[in-house]
């Protein structure tokens, strides 16, 4: 934990400070302690050499299932924690909707204590927004904040009518919570597992029309109107409510969002063969989408890429389309995916980053995603050119649930520090 | 997984059906063969001994997770008059009520040395799903999976078609009725454009049409007189009963006021018009029984070539090298 650290020779990129240059970082009692010239006095135990690799802020992903507890036939905390440092992820916020859901201190209690016995990666629980996620009953907002929730939400489950939702809304607030909505609104969303499109009319698949996202995020923006509530819309998916939701920053409402890294690259195309791989929700969407999702990142719209990361045990994916179950593994693949924005000239690599550290963090009001003098040295080292292949010979991951299975990706993280201390190392061979 | 991957699944490298799942994706010159060959069959089903030999010693299975009659006993006649042995097996009421999944529903059946299933199912691409699971000696023929494909029966009603009409590029075909959960609709929009039709027309009302139906090739109308407008071919689907508490239409009632066929609005169309509906027929709600039991009527044939059609299919799937004049070989 005391151990002093140089990293030397890295091309560091800190959005968050508007760095970006070579320059050596200094760490000590897990912590930065400067960036380019070391403090007097300063010998490291330890020299890490970083060059021709960036050096930044650990990232932050806003929404990763770690399924425990209550689903360990998928995964659990401690395998989850290490596929998180091996994707450079040293904090991330976990959903409420493990079993039992967390709405008790007791089950925030568990799932930190878990994850700090690990100790690869910073786990941050999102409280529940109603009792069970039933949709009906508050949840004891309060106390979910004292144990440590850092915001609260109804993940994937309906609220049971709009008088609940604005209570819940105006409840956190008063606890300064901060609420993320996963906008669908539940009876245009139906029975459907794909979207409501061309490939989904033509593969019969019921649908998910962009009216289920786009309701949702209405109701909630004209809920908060004139409260001072802070809502931040999680995994958007329709080029429209990245427009409401636009107009609504312009008109300074206290909203953010986040986009999941598949949905920036994978559209309803990717579902044809019935491809269950591809079974997410929100569903991957039309082109047009896609591309919606892409230019709201760069008018900094959307300040946050999550990996939504949903592990899932072999048999999950094994059955007809409909009754497979929705979601992709993916933090391991978070670094990539968000690099082939770069490679396409989405993104620059400075901003690729700050969605990555800088976006999420502010977000959540943590202070995490930067490389300023104090913070607990939380760092990502990778090799935005090394090529490996998506495959069982480094996944981490308990879910090999991902359609880039097989394929060859870009980006590659090769040290993870986790305050201060050494948390992932690519083996040598691996590189 | 690529798309070009998901259509040839059905497909063998030498371009010959190993499965029959969908007609998306199949070449005209292919579902032509599948015509010629149950022609050929057709005058088998005539004869007094109404069997040949191809598929002695084969077991098809028909695995049924959805209830039906016709579609069932025209696969099992089907089946057994090219000499196979057949095993009914209804799962509706059977294992995976009990929990077992359909692997391995699969993998049980596959221990017993089947060589064909034919799967109908009520979920979407689980015909896929299963070929895309099972031994690669097994064959896989979709008898209808969800709102997606029901390749047969889109095949006997173009067979049916070719038939009356002859050839098809100066047909128009009007498909009336449900669209959205409609797996008949979508094989026959595509058998239909494949094979060159002038038109194909879907006519509904909207909350029955799927969101991007234009884009499987069709004009839409939500007036039915209209749409039947100088049609040669008129193919009514069956309204389904749950479809009355889904807020898809009001009432039986008001859906044959302004979608049920009648004699009346028949008359919109081409004097020759043939009307078709793949059953079962719902008298009084989506068709008139003047209609149905009319002279336009082909419904009753295409029950006949059903079993023909359903022959060829089968042959050709395990017997890709097969040539088209099954009939010489009859016992």
């Amino acid at each position: 934990m005391s151990e002093r650290i140089a990293i030397r020779g890295g091309h560091v990129i800190d959005p968050s400070n508007g760095i970006e240059g070579r320059h050596d970082l200094y760490l000590a009692e897990g912590r930065v302690v400067s960036l380019g010239t070391a403090p007097d006095g300063f010998t490291a135990d330890r020299v890490i050499s970083a060059e021709g690799q960036i050096v930044c802020p650990g990232f932050v992903d806003l929404c990763a299932r770690l399924r425990e507890p209550g689903y360990e036939h998928k995964a659990a905390i401690a395998g989850e924690s290490e596929a998180a440092a091996t994707g450079g992820i040293t904090t991330l916020c976990c959903p409420p909707d493990t079993d039992p859901v967390i709405d008790t201190p007791a089950v925030v209690n568990l799932i930190r204590e878990r994850a700090q016995q690990v100790g690869k990666t910073k786990v941050l629980p999102v409280g529940a927004l109603t009792r069970g996620l039933k949709g009906k009953d508050l949840s004891q907002m309060s106390a979910l904040k004292r144990a440590g929730c850092v915001a609260v939400s109804n993940a994937h489950a309906p609220m049971a009518n709009t008088l609940v939702l604005r209570r819940a809304l105006e409840y956190a607030a008063s606890h300064d919570l901060l609420v993320v909505i996963r906008p669908e609104d539940p009876w245009l969303a139906d029975q459907g597992c794909v979207h409501e499109g061309t490939t989904g009319t033509r593969l019969g698949l019921p649908g998910i029309p962009d009216a289920a996202e786009t309701v949702a995020v209405a109701q909630v923006l004209a809920l908060i109107e004139h409260t001072e509530t802070r809502v931040h819309f999680a995994q958007l998916s329709c080029a429209r409510t990245a427009r409401m939701i636009a107009r609504a920053q312009e008109k300074g409402a206290l909203v953010s969002a986040d986009v999941a890294a598949h949905q920036l690259h994978l559209t309803e195309m990717d579902i044809d063969g019935f491809n269950a791989m591809c079974h997410v929700r929100p569903p991957l969407r039309s082109s047009a989408d896609r591309d919606a999702l892409r230019t709201a990142l760069k008018n900094g719209v959307i300040t946050a890429i999550c990996s939504d990361h949903q592990p899932h045990e072999p048999d999950a994916k094994l059955d007809a389309f409909p009754s497979t179950e929705p979601g992709m593994a993916s933090l391991e693949m978070l670094l990539p995916l968000t690099l082939k924005l770069v490679d396409e000239d989405v993104l620059s690599l400075r901003q690729a980053i700050a969605l990555l550290t800088q976006g999420p963090a502010a977000v959540m009001g943590i202070e995490t995603g930067t490389l300023s003098a104090g913070v607990p040295a939380d760092i990502c080292i990778f090799d935005p050119e090394s090529t490996w292949m998506v495959d069982g010979s480094t996944w981490q991951s308990s879910g090999r649930n991902t359609p880039y299975w097989g394929q060859t990706v870009k980006g590659r993280v090769t040290r993870t520090l986790l305050d201060g201390r050494v948390v992932f190392e690519l083996q040598p061979n691996r590189r | 997984m690529n798309p070009t991957q998901a259509y040839n699944l059905q497909l063998d490298p030498a371009g010959q059906l190993k499965h029959f799942l969908t007609v998306e994706g199949l070449s005209r010159d292919l579902l032509v063969k599948i015509m010629d060959t149950a022609e050929s069959f057709a005058s088998v089903t005539e004869q007094t001994v109404k069997k040949v030999p191809l598929l002695r010693g084969k077991t098809v299975v028909n695995l049924f997770f959805e209830n039906s009659t016709r579609t069932r006993t025209t696969f099992e006649l089907a089946a057994k008059r090219l000499s196979a042995d057949v095993l009914n097996i209804n799962i509706a009421t059977s294992a995976t009520s009990k929990g077992e999944s359909l692997l391995d529903t699969i993998r049980n059946l596959e221990a017993m040395h089947v060589d064909m299933f034919v799967v109908r199912h009520a979920e979407s691409g689980a015909a896929h799903f299963i070929a895309r699971h099972v031994a690669p000696h097994i064959s896989v023929i979709n008898g209808g999976d969800g709102r997606h494909a029901h390749p047969t029966q889109a095949m006997l009603d173009v067979f049916t078609i070719r038939k009356h009409k002859g050839d098809f590029g100066n047909l128009k075909v009007a498909i009336v009725g449900d669209i959205l959960h409609s797996r008949v609709a979508r094989s026959e929009i595509h058998a239909l454009n494949t094979l060159g039709a002038a038109e194909v027309r879907v006519i509904g009302p909207k909350t029955l049409l799927p969101a991007a139906v234009k884009t499987l090739g069709v004009t839409t109308f939500h007036d039915l007189e209209e749409g039947l407008e100088n049609v040669d071919v008129v193919i009514m689907l069956r309204l389904q009963k749950e479809r009355m508490s889904g807020a898809f239409i009001p009432s039986e009632h008001e859906y044959f006021a302004c979608f049920g066929l009648t004699e009346k609005r028949l008359a919109r169309a081409k004097p020759d018009v043939i009307v078709m509906h793949p059953g079962p027929i719902n008298r009084g709600v989506e068709i008139d029984s003047q209609v149905a039991d009319g002279s336009h009527s082909v419904i009753l044939q295409q029950v006949n070539h059903g079993i023909a059609v359903r022959m060829a299919i089968m042959s050709m799937t395990m017997r890709p090298d097969l040539e088209s004049s099954p009939g010489d070989k009859a016992l």
